[in-house]
């Protein structure tokens, strides 16, 4: 585990509400309350964090990446970018990025598009849908609730003519993100277990979440 | 922690089979896929029409789409943005799911022989005919908030509450609706993210097809792009024709990736 870095005169582990260690290709969810700021920490760099929100008293509104591009004009996820609804509120903003790109174009990893992708026979790996599937399970949620997410730390690049092509992750130990709610939401991850693609240097890794009560 | 580390070995080979997919995938499609299709566009066989309907500027509307059958959508006079949204007509679950299509295909730029998955690693459609090549899956359609801040003042329609209509009268929720393709409206990015819309060669008689490769529900909303650059809401009507369109043997959609090739291998087993 790497050094712990304030981002903050009032933030240090002793004070955090929350801190959450997430093994490697595992599923997590918790309630972020309005005001509260999250961490989520890429411990070893080089991992994708796959990321839903939801509005915590009411499921069916939910992280849309569509609507957060569209809000933000671009394609990229990266400090300042206010996280959108499908109803078009605002439901986090990120207030820190120690890394600089983050994608919410080429959503979660399934065992599906695994297949189509990478062949027949990449089938049975555990993948981040999976996750999502237990994990929103738990809350009342279903398939029909799993929408495009962020992949946190994942670099996505989209050129001008269309082509995109998921890249090396830039993220280094240690690197992290802070996003503070603007509505009680739950957080829903999938540490992504993707071993074909370079989004986790082939290598899933264990990652932190932290989180603050507000400052005031 | 439960933490393995794999060997700088295994992720070197790792990133080998990933170099070699990656290679195929971009190297391959481009040079099997088509010119845009022409325009005018070709009639449509009387015999083959099963309907026509005309989406008035601003409005929506839901179909069913069997295996086999095919959409095509025709901007008309031009100016106009389709929004398309699907669900397996036998599983609601299963939907369009765009970022596994742009990630699936390498890229965000569909066209003609391009095809659109479901979340179950299923095609959908196959894209037959395409004039434009001018479609996005990135950013969404209308809101009503995006609409009051473009036309302040203006009483305006927006795909949100379109597709919200269409949901709700199909049984369905806001939880059902999937992020949207938008057809006919050339949006690409810049070097650093930025979206810009990028004025069309042709303004008028742009038309798509897909062409359903299993039995859906589909919903069209018919609302200018929120970056559509034309200052005063005013869509113009769409036409869309459903007919019958069977693949030919040697269907492009089919073969022009090694994607698209598991693609069908999955539909072939769910219809086995
Ligand atoms: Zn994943």
């Amino acid at each position: 585990m790497t050094d712990f870095i304030k981002t903050s005169a009032s933030r240090s582990l002793e004070n955090a509400v929350q801190d959450h260690f997430i093994p490697a290709e595992a599923p997590w969810s918790g309630i972020v309350r309005k005001g509260q700021t999250i961490r989520i920490e890429d411990s070893h760099g080089q991992q994708a964090i796959d990321t839903l929100f939801y509005r915590a008293d009411d499921f069916g509104e939910r992280y849309s990446n569509q609507d957060t591009m569209r809000a933000q004009g671009g394609a990229y996820i990266g400090a300042g970018t206010k996280i959108v609804s499908n109803e078009g509120n605002v439901m986090l903003v990120m207030t820190a990025d120690s890394c600089g790109r983050h994608d919410t174009s080429a959503g979660a990893c399934s065992c599906e598009s695994n297949a189509v992708r990478f062949g027949h026979g990449t089938k049975y790996l555990h993948a981040c849908r999976d996750n999502f599937v237990l994990e929103v399970t738990r809350h009342g949620m279903s398939k029909r609730d799993i929408v495009p997410n962020i992949n946190f730390f994942m670099n996505v690049p989209i050129k001008p003519n269309g082509e995109m092509t998921i890249v090396d992750g830039i993220s280094a130990p240690g690197d992290y993100v802070e996003l503070v709610a603007e509505m009680d939401v739950l957080c829903v991850i999938s540490n992504c277990p993707q071993v074909n693609n370079p989004c986790n240097g082939f290598d899933p890794t264990p990652i932190r979440v932290l989180i603050w009560d507000g400052e005031d | 922690m439960m933490h393995v580390r794999r060997s700088p070995e295994e992720i070197s080979a790792n990133r080998q089979r990933y170099e070699e997919h990656q290679k195929k995938g971009l190297e391959f499609a481009p040079k099997a896929l088509p010119a845009p299709s022409p325009l005018p566009a070709p009639a449509i066989d009387a015999a083959a029409i099963i309907h026509q309907e005309t989406i008035p500027g601003g409005w929506y509307w839901s179909t069913a789409l069997k295996r086999g059958e095919a959409l095509r959508i025709d901007q008309g006079d031009g100016g106009s943005t389709v929004a398309l949204v699907a669900w397996n007509a036998a599983d609601t679950s299963e939907r369009l799911n765009l970022v596994d299509t742009v990630k699936v295909q390498w890229t965000t730029a569909l066209g003609k022989g391009r095809v659109i998955f479901s979340d179950m690693g299923r095609v959908m459609f196959s894209l037959i005919e395409d004039s434009s090549g001018a479609h996005d899956c990135l950013m969404g359609g209308s809101t009503a908030a995006s609409n009051a801040a473009k036309h302040p003042g203006a009483k305006t329609r927006n795909t949100r509450d379109n597709l919200v209509l269409v949901a709700g009268k199909l049984g369905l929720t806001r939880r059902d609706i999937p992020a949207i393709l938008n057809l006919f409206a050339p949006v690409r990015v810049d070097d650093e993210g930025g979206f810009h819309w990028r004025g069309k060669l042709s303004n008028s008689g742009d038309y798509a097809e897909l062409r359903a490769e299993m039995d859906m529900i589909v919903g069209l909303s018919n609302c200018p792009h929120p970056l559509d650059p034309d200052p005063v809401y005013a869509p113009k009507p769409v036409i869309v024709t459903r007919f019958r369109a069977a693949p030919a043997v040697d269907d492009l959609a089919r073969t022009a990736t090694a994607e698209a090739v598991r693609g069908f291998e999955n539909n072939a087993a769910m219809l086995a």
